[in-house]
């Protein structure tokens, strides 16, 4: 009973990104994390930035930084629709630095033509990026 | 001096053949190096179409699955009687079009670039027509590039972005005109874009972004009802905003696998042709060739005639 496990698919625009069963996962829910296991009822939610952990069996758990998106549990198995994924150990933490420096520039500059939402929202995936990547 | 003047005149005539047969053989190699060009172009093209095709069958997996939750959303809020209102999906009276021009960032790929250019050019004549304003936005170098020179006002233009397509440039573009809508600026979204139907057929295609016409799906009773977080109307707004990246996402894929085939056929046409041209040549060049032997041999016949003489 404890580690039964389930089938977890997580695809983005670009590509299936994982497939494999598991027997836990747990993701950033628009209403705080949550963890599924084997046998949840049927249940659909948005996904907001943040990490996703999958343990395959008691080993340690596999890393993902998300950007958002949705969740999908049937009896079938979990499906995860996300724009973005990436392995923790696969993130560029360059990268995210400058983009995170680009963005707090671009947020206290405040200039005119600031599109406000969209550079919080880069802040945001940045410092979500270099947190899951230093969590490895 | 003298004989050597009668040398000179004497081989006038010749000297004229042999630069002709010298310029046609310079120009079987000039095209023959063109020939290779093109087909290492074709190759090339056919190998990039062959990878956008993957990423078009790539994108399946998660475009499927959304579908089928919108869908199964649609139907559930339907049965409640929800009316379905959402800003995108509000449909206004026309008086500002956003038209999207996708074409190619390289030529060099038949009449794909110059049908997106055309089409794009009739749409926006029949909205003006109609008494509409038109913004345009420019995705690939040609279609910006020809829209510039004429002195149209492009809103924005992404260029050089098939190179490495990646999904944040159709999120780049859906947020560019996204709130522009939903702060009532324009009232239409329109692409235009050559559709990838198979490796020998594409075809421009006016598609309508804005107001999404959400197809509602056949009834599927098999389907269990979730537990949804937060409500069914929250997440039906957020899969809509997913739903049109898809589509513009869609678009850019089917617009870059469209141009690696019509590269692919147009550079096999020009490979053909110029073998066609090499044999054309290879045919005026076996004939100045045997000119110019006969009439050299009859020269020396004449000039040993002339010394016996």
């Amino acid at each position: 009973m404890l580690n039964r496990s389930f089938h977890l698919e997580i695809r983005t625009p670009e590509q299936s990104v994982y497939e494999a069963d598991v027997t836990s996962v747990s993701a950033p829910g628009v209403e705080g994390n949550f963890q599924i296991l084997a046998g949840h009822i049927p249940f659909l939610t948005a996904l907001e930035v943040g990490e996703i952990r999958i343990r395959e069996s008691s080993d340690t758990p596999q890393l993902m930084a998300t950007s958002g998106g949705v969740f999908e549990v049937l009896r079938t198995g979990v499906t995860v629709l996300v724009e973005t994924a990436e392995w923790a150990s696969e993130i560029d933490v360059a990268r995210a630095e400058s983009a995170l420096e680009r963005a707090q520039a671009q947020l206290t500059t405040n200039a005119p033509d600031l599109n406000r939402p969209r550079a919080e929202a880069a802040l945001a995936r940045a410092q979500n990026r270099i947190k899951v990547a230093s969590n490895l | 001096m003298k004989p050597n003047k009668c040398k000179r005149e004497l081989r006038d005539p010749i000297v004229k053949k042999m630069a002709t047969l010298r310029e046609i053989r310079r120009r079987i190699v000039s095209i023959q190096n063109i020939e290779q060009v093109t087909d290492a172009m074709r190759v090339v093209a056919a190998a990039r179409l062959r990878r956008a095709q993957e990423n078009i069958n790539a994108t399946r997996p998660y475009a499927d699955k959304l579908n089928t939750i919108l869908g199964h959303l649609i139907s559930q809020m339907d049965t409640e009687n929800q009316a379905l209102t959402h800003p995108l999906l509000e449909t206004r009276e026309v008086k500002h079009v956003c038209i999207i021009s996708v074409s190619a960032d390289r030529g060099l790929c038949g009449s794909f670039n110059s049908n997106v250019i055309r089409t794009t050019t009739q749409r926006m004549e029949h909205y003006q027509e109609s008494g509409a304003d038109v913004t345009l936005l420019c995705i690939g170098r040609r279609s910006q590039e020809h829209f510039n020179r004429r002195g149209y006002d492009i809103t924005d233009a992404y260029v050089n972005i098939f190179r490495q397509l990646e999904f944040q440039t159709a999120v780049d573009v859906v947020h560019e005109f996204e709130h522009l809508y939903t702060e009532k600026k324009i009232d239409k979204v329109e692409v235009i874009y050559n559709n990838f139907k198979s490796a020998i057929l594409q075809t421009v295609l006016v598609e309508q972004l804005l107001p999404l016409e959400p197809e509602i799906p056949e009834g599927d009773e098999l389907f269990l009802d979730y537990i949804y977080e937060p409500g069914q109307v929250e997440l039906f707004e957020m899969l809509l905003g997913k739903h049109l990246n898809m589509q513009m996402w869609k678009v850019l894929l089917d617009s870059n696998a469209a141009e690696q085939a019509a590269r692919m056929a147009a550079m096999e046409n020009a490979t053909q042709k110029a073998k066609e041209l090499i044999d054309e040549l290879i045919l005026q060049r076996n004939r100045a060739r045997q000119t110019q032997i006969t009439t050299e041999i009859s020269e020396i016949v004449s000039g040993a005639a002339a010394l016996e003489g």
